[in-house]
């Protein structure tokens, strides 16, 4: 029996992170809207996710449009079909690669500051000194960084997708030889309305993702600077596998009619 | 009035509180004097509501602490924290009038903000002082920002977790003076944790011994030397023989 409780036991413990995972979701959607709202604090959190992700999100596009066009036109010049680069550069960043790499982004940078920020205030009591300000910690610390990341993570993306987009013609235009006017007109024309929804809805979910992770394990961190160590590295895992899954399934709904 | 009933409290397999009964007089500062993890922090949490009793019951003022509306019961509470608990993101003026500018007890910026100041003056501390990010104070400064939190709205209440923690002894002086004037000039009831005997004789007006999850002595303050508990005498004067083991 004991081969049995080897394996029964991580699922147990599992299936139990899942629950209070969930759990801690619920409760931050029914504290969304649920007074006070602190919108010093969202704002701030608006300011932090959106703007000051602006750099880590460009640079990332420009260069994975950039080899995207690199090596679509090495790959279709196997068959004959080097001209395809605009539309797959398009339809390849603005489904998948844009809010994919936004969203991993956002899971290295604001899911690791929310869980560090977070654990931190734990361990120096600071979430307890917000409960007797009677401040509700989930109001004021989870509510503000969820509904920020959840509403500027699909303007990251999109603005990741448009920089995708231009990595791709500039060395398509400088170094490929394409027409410039050709490669907008095909890109414009290949791209559909579902494509950009389907791009803007996954920046949503994952923002809202990597924020709820960022807050649970913050708030469920150990003891220490171990705790908060931890905690960071627990979060950005656990973010980037749900952005993952989450695109998988996202991908299913949108595409697979 | 605050009154603990045979409180017990457990995390996992270690049983912290194992039937804690102790009585706080309205307008009496009590001392919870003991070693490291016997429990002392875990008491003054329960009465917050911050971590819930398995058993026993705990009134402020005739009120279950589990049954009151929360926000009322806590604008009643200022409470001093052990390393300060200052918000690192706000600056000094807005950590003191945090309770003031959000809530049932928000008050226009501008008059938070003079609060704040008057709080800052009150615990020894200049106006300047008022616009700096807590990082750049000193921990005495940094203890004596938390006071001015802790008093801010004027509770009825205040709770003191080890305040004179890692100060040296005239920082440490100071706080004690300063705890007990604030004490007197507001007539608040107050509960202290700390293992600090020169705090205890500065602070209190009644002590109480928590040993092995329970209240081991209690008594006035100026009783603690005759007191014939060997608990008590072994722990006041420090030594390493007697009924507390000094492995823990």
């Amino acid at each position: 029996m004991k081969w049995l409780a080897a394996i029964g036991r991580p699922v147990i413990g599992l299936l139990a992170a899942i629950g209070r995972v969930t759990l801690f979701a619920m409760q931050t959607v029914h504290a969304l809207v649920r007074a006070p709202f602190y919108l010093r604090e969202f704002g701030i959190t608006l300011l932090n996710i959106g703007w000051l992700s602006l750099p880590v999100v460009g640079l990332t596009a420009v260069f994975t449009g950039g080899a995207l066009a690199l090596q679509i036109y090495a790959g279709g010049a196997r068959f004959n079909a080097e001209a395809v680069v605009p539309q797959i550069v398009a339809i390849g960043m603005v489904r998948e690669l844009g809010p994919v790499l936004v969203g991993l982004m956002i899971a290295a940078r604001v899911t690791s500051s929310i869980a560090a920020e977070i654990a931190t205030m734990k361990v120096t009591e600071q979430i307890d000194a917000l409960v007797t300000l009677s401040t509700h910690p989930m109001q004021y610390l989870t509510v503000p960084r969820v509904l920020a990341a959840t509403l500027v993570v699909p303007i990251l993306v999109a603005v990741g997708d448009v920089i995708g987009i231009f990595g791709g013609y500039a060395v398509a235009t400088g170094t490929l030889g394409f027409n410039s006017a050709a490669y907008i007109r095909n890109t414009v024309d290949f791209l559909e309305l579902r494509d950009v929804v389907s791009s803007l809805a996954k920046g949503g979910v994952f923002g809202f993702v990597a924020a709820t992770m960022g807050c649970y394990y913050g708030m469920n961190s150990g003891r220490g600077a171990q705790g908060v160590g931890r905690a960071t590295k627990g979060s950005v895992e656990a973010a980037a596998v749900l952005i993952l899954a989450a695109n998988f399934v996202l991908t299913g709904v949108f595409f697979s009619i | 009035m605050i009154e603990l009933k045979n409180v017990h409290k457990s995390f996992g397999n270690n049983k912290v509180l194992r039937g804690v009964d102790l009585v706080v007089e309205r307008g009496t500062s009590m001392v919870i004097i003991g070693g490291s993890g016997t429990g002392k922090s875990i008491t003054i949490k329960s009465v917050l509501g911050l971590v819930t009793p398995e058993q026993g019951t705990i009134t402020v003022d005739g009120q279950d602490v589990l049954q009151t509306e929360r926000d009322t019961f806590l604008a009643k509470f200022g409470m001093l924290f052990q390393g300060a608990a200052l918000f690192d993101s706000l600056p000094v003026w807005q950590n003191v009038a945090f309770r003031l500018l959000r809530g049932s007890l928000k008050k226009p910026k501008e008059e938070a903000r003079e609060i704040a100041i008057e709080k800052l003056r009150r615990v020894g501390l200049t106006p300047d002082v008022a616009d700096r990010l807590p990082a750049e104070l000193s921990g005495g400064m940094q203890k004596r920002v938390g006071l001015a939190r802790a008093i801010a709205a004027d509770p009825e209440i205040i709770f003191f977790d080890e305040p004179t923690t890692g100060l040296d002894p005239i920082m440490a002086g100071v706080i004690n003076d300063l705890i007990r004037e604030i004490v007197v000039e507001m007539k608040a009831t107050t509960m202290t944790i700390t293992h600090d005997m020169t705090s205890v004789r500065a602070i209190a007006d009644n002590v109480a011994m928590l040993h092995n999850g329970i209240i081991q002595w209690t008594g006035p303050a100026a009783e603690i030397d005759t007191a014939h508990d060997p608990y008590l005498q072994q722990f006041i004067h420090g030594k390493p023989d007697g009924p507390i083991e000094a492995v823990r």
